[in-house]
C-alpha cells in the first residue's frame, strides 16, 4: 500500500527517459505517426471526426509556413506528442487520479480505468497532445487480428496518449534484469524512433550522461518546448542547426 | 373572496375638509403602493395563497405537458442516446474539449445564485421589499442547482462512474483528488444544494402548517407530513427564527464560494485568458447579474398568470429589483473591464491573441453582443423608475441579460479553448446535441418550478403578514411617512 507521503506530484528536475528530435532532418514522412497507431492500437477514426479534429494520434507533424502562396516558405517539420513534463500540468487537475505521475519510469500514465472522461487534463496540456475516445470507433476485420497485445485497447469516454513506448520500456528492463544487467543505450526505442527513416527521433535515458540522447540534448541548441510555463519537459528540439 | 381591492374600505372616510382629503389620498396612494401599507385580514390573504395554488386552469395542463414531452425527449431520451453513443455526438473536439456542457453548469449556478443573494443577503440587511418574493427566489436556487448537477454529469465521458469522484471507502484505498478544482467544485456545489435546500425549507414550514389547516385529502397529508408537527407556539417561532438566521448569515460565503470555485476550474488551468486572478469575484457578480434577471422573469410571469398574485408583487417590487439589477451591471462592467484591461495590458503574447480572437475572431459577433446586453440595455432601460416598475419592460431586460451573460460563459469556455498555444491544433466548435440537452434542462427547470407552484405556496405568507405588521403610517406634521418597527 501507498502511504500519503510517498504520493508526489511532479518529480524533480530530471527525467528519466527522454527524446531528442532533430527537425532539420525530419522529411515529415509520417513513417512515425503510422508506427505509433500499429503499436498502440490507436482507434482510426474516419474521415469526418478527424476532420472536425478528433483524430487519436499520439504523435503528429505539425506543419507551418509562413507568408501567402505563392511566396511561401515552409518552416521544419514538428513532430508533437507528449513530453512526459517532469512537472506535468495535467495531472493534478484530474479529480480520479487517472493522470498520474509513474515513480518508477518517471512518466506521466493515463490509467484508462480510472479516467471517467472530465477532459481537464487535455484542457490543461499546454501542447494538446491528448486525445479523447469521443466514440467506440469501428475496427473492421481482419484489423483486429494487428492488435498488440501488450497494450489495453481503450474504449469511449476515455482520454489517452503518448507512453513513450512504456511496453517496450517494460519488456527490456525484464529481459536485462532476467539476465543479471542494466537496460543497455539503444537496446530498444520507441516505435516513432524505430520507423523514422531519417533517423530524426532518438529515444533513451536522459539521466545517463553517457546515452546519445543525453549527448545530443547537451548539444547546445536544442529547445524544449513552452519551457517558460515551468512544466520541464523531456522532449528536445532541434531546428536550424 | 374579494381579491386584493380593497381600495373600498378607505374610500368611505372621504372627509369634506380639503386638508384630510390630501391625507387620505396620501394615505391611499402609499397603499396602492407598497404591499407592506396594505394589510388584508390574515385568514384572507392565507385563502389567497391557497386559491393561488389549487386553481389550475387548462393553459397550465397544456404548457405542464409540452414540458413534459420536452424533457423527456430532449433530456433524457437523447442523454440516453448520448451514453450510449459516446460524446462524439455532441460538437467537441480538439482543442475544444469542454463545450456547452460547462456552459449549461455555470449558467444554471450563476441563476442558482440570486435565489440566495435575495433571500439571505436581503433578509439579513432588512430589506422589507424582500418579502414577497423570497420563496421564488429560493425555489430558483435549489431547482438551478438540479440542471446545473445534470449539466456537469452529461459532461463526464463515462458519466455510469461518476461516483469515483466521491471520496467512498474502497477496498483499492482510492481517494479522488483534492488537488483538482473539480474536486473542490463537487465539494462546493454539494454543500449549497444541501444547505440552500434546508434554507428553502426552514421558512416553509409555517407555510407548510397554514396549507395543512386549510386543505383536505391527499394535500392534507402532504402538508402534514411536510410541516413537522409544526403548531405555531412562541417556542417554536424562536427555534425557527434562530435556525433560519443562522442559515441566512452562513449560507452567504457559501454562495460567494461556490461560483469562486466554480471560476478555479477556469483560472487554475494553465490557459492564456483563463488564468487571471480576478475570475473568483467576476464569476460571482456574472452569477448575480444573470440570477437577478432570471428572478425577475420568474416574477413577472408568476404575476401574469397565478391567481391573486398582483397583491403581493407589485411595481415596487419590480422597481427595487431593478435598482438592483442596475447596480449589478455597473458591477460587471467594473469586473469586466479590470480583467480585460488587465490582460491586454500584460502583453503575453498568446493572451493578446486570445483577445483580439474574442473581438474580431468569427465569434466576435458574441463578445459585442454580450456587452450590448449586460452593460448598455440595462444601463439604458432601468435607469428609469417608470421603465424599471413596468413588469413585462423589466422581464425583457432580464432575458436579454441572461442571453448576455449565456453568451460570456460560452465566451470563456469554447471559444477561449479555440485557442492555445499549439497553433496547429486551433479550431473552432460548433455544438451540436448539447443544444437539444440544453433545452431540456431549461424545460426541465421549468417544469420543476410550476410543479412547485402548485405543490408549495410560493408566497411566504407569514413573512408578509410580519411585514405588514412592523409597517404603520404616521403623521409627521402634514406629512404621511412609513414607519417600521423592529419586529426580529
Amino acid at each position: 500500500m501507498i502511504k500519503p507521503e510517498e504520493i508526489k506530484m511532479s518529480t524533480d528536475e530530471s527525467g528519466k527517459w527522454g527524446m531528442v528530435i532533430d527537425q532539420d532532418i525530419c522529411t515529415g514522412c509520417q513513417a512515425c505517426v503510422a508506427a505509433c497507431a500499429m503499436e498502440n492500437n490507436i482507434s482510426f477514426v474516419g474521415e469526418a471526426d478527424s476532420g472536425y479534429g478528433r483524430s487519436m494520434h499520439w504523435i503528429r507533424i505539425e506543419r507551418f509556413w509562413e507568408g501567402e502562396y505563392p511566396e511561401v516558405k515552409m518552416t521544419p517539420n514538428q513532430p508533437m506528442m507528449c513530453q512526459q513534463c517532469g512537472s506535468a500540468t495535467c495531472e493534478p487537475v484530474c479529480p480520479a487520479f487517472a493522470t498520474i505521475h509513474s515513480q518508477a519510469e518517471q512518466l506521466n500514465l493515463q490509467v484508462y480505468n480510472r479516467c471517467i472522461g472530465t477532459r481537464y487534463c487535455a484542457n490543461n496540456c499546454p501542447y494538446q497532445v491528448r486525445s479523447f475516445n469521443w466514440r467506440d470507433y469501428e475496427r473492421p476485420e481482419p484489423l483486429p487480428n494487428q492488435f498488440n497485445p501488450d497494450v489495453t485497447v481503450r474504449r469511449r469516454g476515455v482520454m489517452e496518449k503518448c507512453t513513450f513506448c512504456i511496453q517496450r520500456i517494460h519488456k527490456a528492463q525484464d529481459k536485462a534484469k532476467s539476465e543479471g544487467r542494466e537496460v543497455l543505450d539503444g537496446e530498444f526505442t520507441t516505435a516513432c524512433a524505430q520507423a523514422c527513416p531519417a533517423s530524426a527521433i532518438t529515444f533513451g535515458r536522459v539521466d545517463d550522461p553517457e546515452s546519445l540522447v543525453s549527448q545530443l540534448a547537451h548539444r547546445g541548441h536544442g529547445v524544449k518546448h513552452l519551457e517558460e510555463l515551468g512544466t520541464l519537459p523531456n522532449v528536445t528540439y532541434f531546428k536550424g542547426g | 373572496m374579494a381579491g386584493y381591492n380593497n381600495n373600498a374600505v378607505h374610500k368611505k372616510v372621504e372627509s369634506a375638509h380639503p386638508k384630510a382629503e390630501s391625507h387620505h389620498h396620501d394615505e391611499e396612494h402609499f397603499r396602492e403602493k407598497h404591499l407592506m401599507l396594505d394589510p388584508l385580514p390574515r385568514g384572507q390573504m392565507n385563502d389567497m395563497v391557497m386559491e393561488s395554488m389549487t386553481t389550475t386552469s387548462w393553459k397550465f395542463w397544456a404548457v405542464f405537458g409540452l414540458l413534459s414531452v420536452i424533457v423527456a425527449v430532449c433530456l433524457f431520451y437523447v442523454w440516453g442516446y448520448m451514453i450510449s453513443e459516446g460524446l462524439g455526438v455532441t460538437g467537441k473536439n480538439r482543442p475544444s474539449y469542454w463545450g456547452l456542457f460547462l456552459v449549461n453548469t455555470v449558467f444554471w449556478i450563476g441563476i442558482s445564485h440570486a435565489g440566495t443573494f435575495i433571500s439571505a443577503i436581503l433578509r439579513v440587511f432588512k430589506a422589507e421589499f424582500r418579502r414577497p418574493f423570497t420563496r421564488a427566489a429560493e425555489l430558483m436556487t435549489t431547482f438551478g442547482l438540479v440542471q446545473a448537477g445534470f449539466s456537469v454529469f452529461m459532461h463526464l465521458g463515462r458519466v455510469w462512474l461518476f461516483y469515483w469522484l466521491l471520496p467512498y471507502p474502497n477496498q483499492r484505498m482510492l481517494w479522488p483528488n483534492l488537488h483538482s478544482p473539480l474536486s473542490w467544485d463537487l465539494l462546493a456545489i454539494t454543500t449549497y444544494l444541501l444547505s440552500s435546500t434546508m434554507y428553502l425549507f426552514l421558512p416553509l414550514i409555517p407555510d407548510l402548517a397554514m396549507a395543512r389547516d386549510k386543505s383536505t385529502g391527499w394535500r392534507k397529508t402532504f402538508y402534514k407530513t411536510l410541516a413537522l408537527g409544526f403548531r405555531g407556539t412562541e417556542g417554536e417561532w424562536t427555534h425557527l427564527r434562530n435556525a433560519m438566521n443562522i442559515f441566512a448569515f452562513a449560507i452567504i460565503p457559501v454562495m460567494f464560494s461556490v461560483h469562486t470555485i466554480v471560476s478555479w476550474d477556469f483560472a487554475a488551468a494553465t490557459r492564456p485568458g483563463w488564468n487571471s486572478t480576478i475570475f473568483g469575484p467576476y464569476f460571482v457578480v456574472g452569477a448575480l447579474h444573470s440570477g437577478m434577471g432570471a428572478v425577475v422573469m420568474v416574477l413577472a410571469v408568476v404575476r401574469g398568470t397565478m391567481k391573486n398574485m398582483k397583491y403581493f408583487i407589485r411595481p415596487e417590487h419590480f422597481d427595487a429589483i431593478g435598482k438592483l439589477m442596475l447596480i449589478i451591471s455597473m458591477a460587471w462592467a467594473y469586473f469586466f473591464f479590470n480583467d480585460y484591461m488587465v490582460q491586454w495590458y500584460g502583453g503575453d503574447k498568446w493572451t493578446k491573441q486570445l483577445l483580439h480572437f474574442h473581438e474580431a475572431g468569427p465569434m466576435g459577433w458574441m463578445w459585442f453582443a454580450m456587452l450590448i446586453a449586460n452593460i448598455a440595455i440595462p444601463w439604458a432601460v432601468l435607469w428609469n423608475p417608470k421603465w424599471r416598475s413596468t413588469p413585462w419592460i423589466v422581464f425583457v431586460v432580464g432575458l436579454i441579460i441572461n442571453f448576455g451573460m449565456y453568451l460570456e460563459r460560452y465566451i470563456i469556455v469554447p471559444v477561449s479553448l479555440s485557442i492555445n498555444r499549439m497553433p496547429f491544433t486551433w479550431r473552432l466548435y460548433y455544438p451540436r446535441v448539447e443544444v437539444l440537452l440544453g433545452i431540456g434542462t431549461l424545460a426541465f427547470f421549468i417544469w420543476l418550478y410550476m410543479a412547485a407552484s402548485r405543490l408549495i405556496p410560493l408566497i411566504p405568507v407569514w413573512e408578509v403578514e410580519e411585514g405588514q405588521m412592523a409597517h404603520e403610517l404616521k403623521k409627521f406634521g402634514r406629512e404621511t411617512v412609513v414607519s417600521v418597527s423592529e419586529l426580529e
